[in-house]
C-alpha cells in the first residue's frame, strides 16, 4: 500500500477486515502468496480465480482455518482492532461464534446432520449463552422464514431437504448471531440455477439489511458481478488483479484475467 | 459537476499478441449542473468508451475525470461505489439483475442503499412504473421475462428513482414507442430542472435535439494513428 492510500483511508472509517502480507505453503508449493486488501463495513468482496489457485487456501487462512506462514489478519473487533493470526486460540473460536460466519460451498460441512433445522439454527444462540427454550424457537422460526424454510419444516432433519434448502438452513444457522463479516466457499457451487438466483437474492437483501461485511470465494463470475462490491483475481497463489467487480470485469489489465473473462460462455 | 480533462485510453490485449489499441487521446469536456450534453460520432468512435471511463468501469490511461469533485481516473474502488450511490447514476442499454427479484423491487433499490424507507421507496418507484407505463400487473414479476422495450423503460425508471446530480443515459430512448419516448423526454427535463448535470448517448436526432444544449464530436478524441 502506498502512502497516498493510506491517507485517503485515514480520513475515511477503519476497515473492517486489515490483511497484510498474507502468505500459506505445502512445504515448497505456494498456497497463496503476499496478499494485502483492506475490506469495510458492508461491503462484499469477491474472490475468483481457477481450481489450484490459492483462493480457497486464503480464505481458509481469513477465517483462521488454516495457520498462515507469514503475514496478519487484523480484524476491528468491539475493542478496536486485532490481529487474528497471533489471537488466543479459545478467543479466535469465540470470535467465530459471534462477529464471524463460514459458508461452506457443502451444507454437510456447515451443518449439524442429525439435529433438526430448529435445533441447528438454535445451536448457535445456545452457543453464546442463549439459554430461553421458547424465545430459541421463536428465533429459530423468523431465521427459517427469512431463508424461506416453512416454519413446519422446523422439526425436520436437513436430510430430508433438498441441496438448496440445506444451504438456505446453513445460511440461516450462521447469521442468526448477527454476525459482522461472512466467508463464503462457493456458496452457490452444486445449485440449479434457479436455486442460485433465489440464494443469490437473498444473501443480497441481508447483506444490505444487516450490514454484512462479506467475502464470497467462486469460479462463477455471474455471480461475482450480482453480489460483490469489489473483485480479487488469483492465479497460482497470487493476486494477479484487483478493483472494481465491473471494472475488472469490462476492461480486465492482466492477461490471465482477461482470459478468464473472454472464457465465459454466453447464455 | 462532470469535468474530463486530457483523458486517454488505450487497451492492451495480452491473449492476441498483446497488442496495444489506442481509442481515446486528449479528450477535454465539461457537463455542468442542470445541463445535458449530447456525444456524437460514428459507431465506434469512442462514445461508449468514453462514458464508462465516467462510470468507472474502464479505466483511464491518463488524465482526469472529476464528478462531483471526485477524481474517478485515480479514486479508490470504494470512493466509486459511494459516488455511485450517491451522485453519479446510469442507465445503460441493458438490464442486469438478479433474477426473480420484482421490478418493483428492482425499481427502488438504488433508494433502499441509500437508506431510504421501503415504503417511500416503493412508492417512488410505483410512481415512475406508473409514468412509464408498466402495467401494474406485472410489477411483482421479474422483468428478466420482460420484452426489450419493457425491459428499458424498467431501468430508466430505475435510473431515475434518486435525484442523482450526474447522470450517465447511454441511448434512453432507443426502443420505445413515441408515447414512452415522450414520457423519457420529459424525465430528462425535469431532472435538468432540478440542477442534475447530464450526459448522454442519442442516436434519435429528434430526442437529441430536444433535450441537449450542447453535443461534442467525440471523433475530436480519436487518437492520431502514427503512420
Amino acid at each position: 500500500m502506498t502512502a497516498i492510500d493510506r491517507n485517503m483511508h485515514a480520513e475515511t472509517d477503519q476497515p473492517l477486515l486489515a490483511v497484510q502480507g498474507l502468505t500459506k505453503r505445502y512445504g515448497g508449493r505456494i498456497g497463496c502468496a503476499d496478499v494485502s486488501f483492506d475490506l469495510f463495513p458492508g461491503e462484499v468482496l469477491g474472490i475468483v480465480g481457477e481450481s489450484g489457485s490459492g483462493k480457497s487456501t486464503l480464505l481458509s487462512c481469513l477465517a483462521g482455518h488454516l495457520p498462515p506462514d507469514q503475514g496478519r489478519v487484523i480484524f476491528d473487533t468491539a475493542a478496536g482492532p486485532r490481529d487474528t493470526v497471533t489471537m488466543a486460540e479459545a478467543e479466535r473460536r469465540r470470535m467465530a461464534r459471534t462477529d464471524w460466519a463460514f459458508v461452506h460451498q457443502n451444507p454437510r460441512d456447515g451443518l449439524r446432520m442429525g439435529v433438526s433445522a430448529g435445533g441447528n439454527v438454535g445451536e448457535r444462540l445456545m452457543a453464546i449463552g442463549a439459554r430461553h427454550y421458547g424465545d430459541i424457537r421463536a428465533q429459530a422460526i423468523d431465521w427459517l422464514g427469512r431463508v424461506e424454510i416453512a416454519a413446519d419444516r422446523i422439526d425436520d432433519r436437513p436430510r430430508a431437504f433438498s441441496g438448496g434448502m440445506q444451504q438456505r438452513l446453513q445460511i440461516a444457522r450462521n447469521l442468526v448471531t448477527g454476525p459482522r463479516l461472512v466467508f463464503m466457499d462457493e456458496p452457490t457451487g452444486g445449485l440449479d440455477v434457479s436455486v442460485q438466483a433465489r440464494l443469490l437474492d437473498l444473501l443480497r437483501g441481508l447483506v444490505r439489511e444487516m450490514g454484512l461485511s462479506a467475502i464470497i470465494v467462486t469460479h462463477d463470475l455471474a455471480v461475482v458481478r450480482l453480489l460483490a462490491d469489489r473483485l480479487m483475481v488469483m492465479k497460482g497463489g497470487h493476486v494477479v488483479e484487483q478493483g472494481l467487480t465491473d471494472q475488472v470485469l469490462d476492461d480486465p489489465q492482466h492477461a490471465y484475467t482477461q482470459l478468464l473473462v473472454s472464457s465465459v460462455l454466453q447464455v | 459537476m462532470i469535468e474530463i480533462s486530457n483523458l486517454s485510453k488505450a487497451f492492451t490485449l495480452h491473449n492476441q499478441g498483446a497488442a496495444v489499441i489506442p481509442v481515446m487521446a486528449n479528450a477535454n469536456l465539461h457537463v455542468r449542473p442542470g445541463e445535458c450534453v449530447g456525444l456524437i460520432g460514428a459507431s465506434g468512435a469512442g462514445k461508449s468508451t468514453l462514458m464508462r471511463m465516467v462510470w468507472g468501469n474502464y479505466l483511464a490511461a491518463s488524465g482526469v475525470i472529476r464528478v462531483g469533485g471526485l477524481d474517478v481516473a485515480q479514486a479508490q474502488p470504494r470512493q466509486i461505489i459511494r459516488l455511485r450511490r450517491e451522485t453519479l447514476g446510469y442507465v445503460s442499454q441493458f438490464l442486469r439483475v438478479v433474477p426473480r427479484v420484482p421490478t418493483i423491487d428492482v425499481v427502488a433499490e438504488p433508494l433502499r442503499n441509500l437508506g431510504v424507507g421501503e415504503d417511500q421507496a416503493q412508492a417512488r418507484a410505483a410512481d415512475l412504473l406508473a409514468r412509464l407505463n408498466i402495467p401494474q400487473r406485472l410489477w411483482s414479476l421479474s422483468p428478466t421475462t420482460f420484452s426489450g422495450g419493457e425491459q428499458q423503460r424498467v431501468n430508466i425508471a430505475r435510473g431515475f428513482a434518486h435525484p442523482y446530480p450526474a447522470l450517465l443515459l447511454d441511448e434512453p430512448t432507443a426502443s420505445l414507442d413515441a408515447v414512452n419516448r415522450s414520457v423519457v423526454l420529459a424525465l430528462i427535463e425535469e431532472a435538468k430542472a432540478r440542477g442534475a448535470a447530464i450526459l448522454g448517448i442519442f442516436h434519435d436526432e429528434a430526442a437529441r435535439d430536444q433535450v441537449c444544449d450542447r453535443v461534442v464530436d467525440v471523433r475530436a478524441f480519436t487518437p492520431k494513428v502514427a503512420a
